[in-house]
């Protein structure tokens, strides 16, 4: 049994959002503690397409400034990529990726239209199907594993601790903060609780008796053998996400989620299912030249989504030393930006660098607990209906 | 209210067709297990991968081929034939009525579970060389056999270094073994029947080497053997030759600790090198089904839990023969296949009787990883710690257990350094999918089948404790590594081609939030970009 000793901030959630916020807390001198269910960043924030290309979010721009100097920041390697390319095989493909670029060029990047030529200049595999595309001089992509393993590691370099393989089963509230956080491995007290815990954050909102509708659902993906480096590797389009590796592997995922419930503590299982074919089909159509390549492994993970779609980051009314973060399904290349929002939240009673009313929880304060089956997500009457997904009680 | 269209509710995949009882392996326990069902008035499926295309077993996919493979594997139809005589159980099962496919991968199993509700059933993921296509069924019988264990020595990437489960197919199934004067590591029954199989086929055998200082296996039961070199108390230290050819192997004695012994080396001209320390149970589909697996050393590590007719923990599944525990005893094998076809047969309604006989009491054989850990002590002894542990990814022993990012990235910073395995360890107990993400061990082509057992024994062993209390690392379709344009379907829901989105579709979860209300629809291949305030 480890030492249950409590910190200033303890984190409930060993994923990336939770790992950054302890990080930038970690290097700002601030006592901090992360509990981890299973291991730090096993489920889809160590798992999922790397992108870090969200200017169009409020973090978006702090985002884009901090990738290029996370490697050195952390003192691990994220495989941080600068650039995307946006390869479009229809018209209304090329009309998408351009609202990319344009919303990028609104927040003063600059970006290019390509040709087909000039696609399969930079995109060798890229097909005679591609009518044009984008390249963007700026977003990127990153390595989900690395990163979140840096974030941790760099925590622990400044400090911070981990404890993995530690559920936890209830908070305690005194006075109208909570004071301690229960755990199979004893309470910890804490000044500020952070919750972030991807799936599970809902579970915390009802214990907390606050509105916060999360619906989750299980995505998938795929990777191929290694193909000869690319000249950029965050290569994507016809539905799909993802990149080349700096090893080579295409790793794409996209089409159609599942929604489902996670209904307690436990790691809800991912598995694959037969979609791996279908976008093995729309990897090949992408990227005609890489069609004989392998598949060699796919993955599956489980994600949480809001009603709008857009992440809830901010403090309780009450309890009022708790911050709940989830990032609606999008938090990977959010993550520095995040992080850093959530330590300042803590530090300085808010964001310094962006306005996060837009992502407040109380817009949620009025959300029917049948959100789902009322916005037509799930059917009503459908086994998983039978489960709420958070919302007004 | 329509269904949330970018979801999966209307797009579940369909069986192309669904067969009651689908048999995965058309070996000794599977062939027995299809002629009992189909007899049992079951209709089935036996689905084989033999004969494997050259361009997968030069990838040691299923098996550790060791690029040792004639020309003639090239040729399919004669390998075709080559296959179907080489089985008579094959015939057997035809006349019985099972319908028998060969030369077909089976890449996946998909069940409905707490996050998957949308499958119509349980189903198989089924390729050859040109398409994938699935079936689904009611009653699923594994008898995936079993794949060899190799252990790296400086050289072991060269051509002719391959395993006996490898050596064994190219002899007996495909004829095909380019092999002239083999060298054969351990010394237990699977190293002595290799040994046989290899001079009965006109290979010469340079010899039989063993770590330990005793024979393992019943060499009296093998009088072909006598005369063959045995080397007991020895060790690989290198395979030499030409460019990426074994052309001759230094062995070198050990002490009691294990530790080569000055001036005993020898070098032995050979062009083949074959792992014969013991076989692994081919766990993978019985993973993706959810069995519950339990670890076995005597049966080969991880094996799956059984009833008394062979059935597993998954609904209707059952797994027999090497799969369910190495034993190498073919009686043993017809024997649970028989049992598990009956028991499948009887579940979906037939009428048999008897009923099936208890399995009799199986006897284990010698556990196998503390031997496996003796040889792998031996070779890093000798060859010591920049030998590949893992050879896609080319990652060393060292790099696996001081968790090195891989070389391409050429990072280097002290607060990497100062992590190691160790390190690790404080933070929690040993995980191999962990290690393997940040090393890379593991995760190349070969789908870690040349390197899964010597990075968990090395891991293990790094870690202070024993293999069989570190959790198995997992397995994800595709089991087989197969082209985006096999695995590929050519026929698609029309609404899988309609709806298709990369991310959920939810129209504000993209917009730009100084647009309050601007709403963006990602196209689909029907409808064009929708911008629009809500």
């Amino acid at each position: 049994m480890p030492d249950p000793k409590g910190a200033a901030v303890v984190i409930i959630g060993g994923g990336v959002t939770g790992l950054s916020a302890g990080w930038w807390l970690a290097r700002s001198g601030v006592d901090v503690l992360i509990l981890e269910k299973g291991i730090v960043g096993w489920e889809a924030s160590g798992r999922n397409g790397g992108g870090a290309t969200h200017v169009y979010s409020p973090f978006g721009l702090e985002e884009q400034r901090l990738w290029p100097q996370m490697d050195e920041l952390l003192g691990y390697p994220t495989e941080h990529q600068p650039y995307r390319i946006g390869i479009a095989l229809s018209e209304a493909q090329l009309a998408l990726a351009r609202r990319w670029a344009e919303i990028g060029e609104t927040r003063g990047f600059r970006w290019e239209l390509l040709d087909r030529q000039q696609v399969k200049e930079l995109v060798p595999i890229a097909g005679d199907n591609a009518i044009g595309g984008t390249f963007l001089h700026f977003g990127g992509h990153a390595n989900p594993q690395r990163t979140v393993q840096g974030y941790a590691w760099a925590l622990q370099d400044h400090g911070g601790r981990i404890l993995q393989h530690t559920t936890v089963t209830g908070l305690t509230i005194h006075g109208g903060r909570v004071t301690a956080v229960e755990t199979t491995r004893g309470s910890f007290g804490a000044e500020t609780v952070i919750v972030a815990a991807g799936p599970q954050t809902g579970l915390f909102a009802e214990m907390l008796r606050v509105s916060l509708p999360l619906a989750p659902a299980r995505v998938e993906m795929i990777a191929t053998e290694p193909l000869p480096l690319m000249r950029h590797g965050g290569v994507a389009g016809n539905g799909l996400y993802g990149r080349q590796t700096l090893r080579g592997n295409l790793v794409y995922g996209g089409g159609p989620h599942e929604w489902i419930n996670v209904p307690d503590m436990a790691t809800p299982e991912h598995p694959n299912t037969p979609l791996v074919r279908n976008l093995a089909r729309r990897l090949a159509e992408l990227l005609p030249g890489a069609a004989h390549m392998r598949v060699i492994r796919s993955w599956g993970g489980v994600v949480e989504n809001t009603p709008d779609g857009l992440p809830v980051v901010d403090r309780l009314a009450s309890p009022d030393n708790v911050i709940i973060a989830t990032m609606s399904s999008v938090g990977f290349g959010l993550s520095p930006a995040v992080g850093k929002a959530i330590s300042e939240m803590v530090m300085h009673g808010r964001c310094l660098f962006a306005d996060l009313s837009a992502i407040a929880l109380g817009r949620f304060a009025e959300t029917p607990s049948d959100w789902r089956e009322r916005a037509g997500w799930i059917a009503a009457g459908s086994p998983i209906a039978e489960a709420t997904a958070g919302g007004a009680r | 209210m329509t269904l949330d269209p970018r979801s999966i509710a209307d797009k579940a995949p369909r069986p192309e067709r669904h067969v009651p009882v689908v048999v995965v392996g058309a070996g000794e326990a599977g062939v027995a297990a299809a002629v009992a069902a189909a007899r049992g008035g079951a209709q089935v499926l036996l689905v084989d991968e033999h004969p494997v295309d050259n361009d997968m077993m030069a990838m040691d996919v299923p098996l550790y081929f060791g690029q040792r493979m004639q020309e003639s594997v090239r040729n399919r139809a004669l390998m075709m034939e080559r296959v179907v005589e080489a089985n008579p159980g094959l015939a057997e099962a035809h006349e019985a009525g099972v319908d028998v496919q060969l030369g077909t991968y089976v890449w996946g199993a998909f069940v409905n579970g707490p996050s998957v509700r949308e499958l119509p059933g349980p189903m198989l993921g089924l390729a050859d060389d040109r398409r994938s296509w699935l079936v689904g069924y009611d009653r699923l019988i594994v008898a995936a056999g079993a794949r060899d264990v190799a252990l790296g020595f400086p050289g072991w990437e060269r051509a002719g270094a391959m395993g006996a489960a490898g050596a064994h197919a190219l002899l007996t199934r495909y004829r095909a073994l380019a092999s002239k004067r083999m060298l054969i590591l351990g010394s237990g029954s699977l190293a002595l029947a290799t040994a046989a199989l290899a001079l009965e086929h006109g290979i010469d055998v340079a010899g039989v080497v063993e770590v330990g200082d005793a024979v393992h296996g019943e060499i009296g039961a093998f009088p072909t053997l006598h005369g063959v070199p045995v080397y007991l108390s020895h060790t690989v230290k290198e395979a030499r030759g030409k460019v990426g050819e074994v052309e001759s192997v230094v062995l070198v004695q050990v002490d009691a600790a294990l530790e080569p012994v000055v001036d005993t080396e020898r070098e032995i001209a050979c062009d083949t090198i074959c792992w014969a320390l013991g076989l692994v149970p081919n766990v993978e589909l019985l993973h993706l089904v959810g069995a519950r697996l339990l670890f076995a050393s005597s049966r080969g590590g991880w094996v799956p839990q059984l009833s008394d007719v062979m059935q597993t923990t998954a609904a209707g599944v059952f797994a027999v023969g090497d799969c369910a525990g190495v034993r190498g005893d073919r009686a043993m094998a017809r024997e649970q296949g028989r049992v598990a076809g009956i028991a499948a047969a009887q579940s979906l309604g037939a009428n048999l009787s008897p009923l099936p006989a208890r399995r009799r009491t199986e006897s284990d054989g010698p556990a196998v990883h503390a031997y496996w850990q003796q040889w792998l002590q031996s070779l890093v002894h000798v060859g010591g710690w920049e030998v590949n542990v893992c050879q896609c990814e080319e990652v060393t022993r060292r790099e696996l257990v001081e968790v090195k990012p891989p070389r391409y990235l050429k990072w280097d910073s002290p607060q990497m350094n100062a992590r190691s395995l160790e390190t690790i360890l404080g933070d929690g107990p040993v995980n191999q999918d962990q290690i393997k993400r940040l090393t890379r061990a593991g995760m190349g082509p070969c789908q870690s089948r040349r390197c899964r057992e010597q990075v968990g024994l090395l891991l293990a062993q790094s870690a202070g404790t024993t293999i069989d209390r570190i959790p198995l690392p997992s397995f994800r379709p595709p089991l087989r590594p197969l082209p985006l344009n096999v695995l590929w379907p050519a026929d698609e829901p029309p609404a899988m081609r309609e709806q298709w989105v990369s991310w959920f579709g939810i129209p504000t979860q993209f917009s730009p939030h100084w647009e309050a209300g601007m709403a963006i629809a990602e196209p689909t291949a029907q409808t064009p970009l929708i911008l629009s305030d809500e």
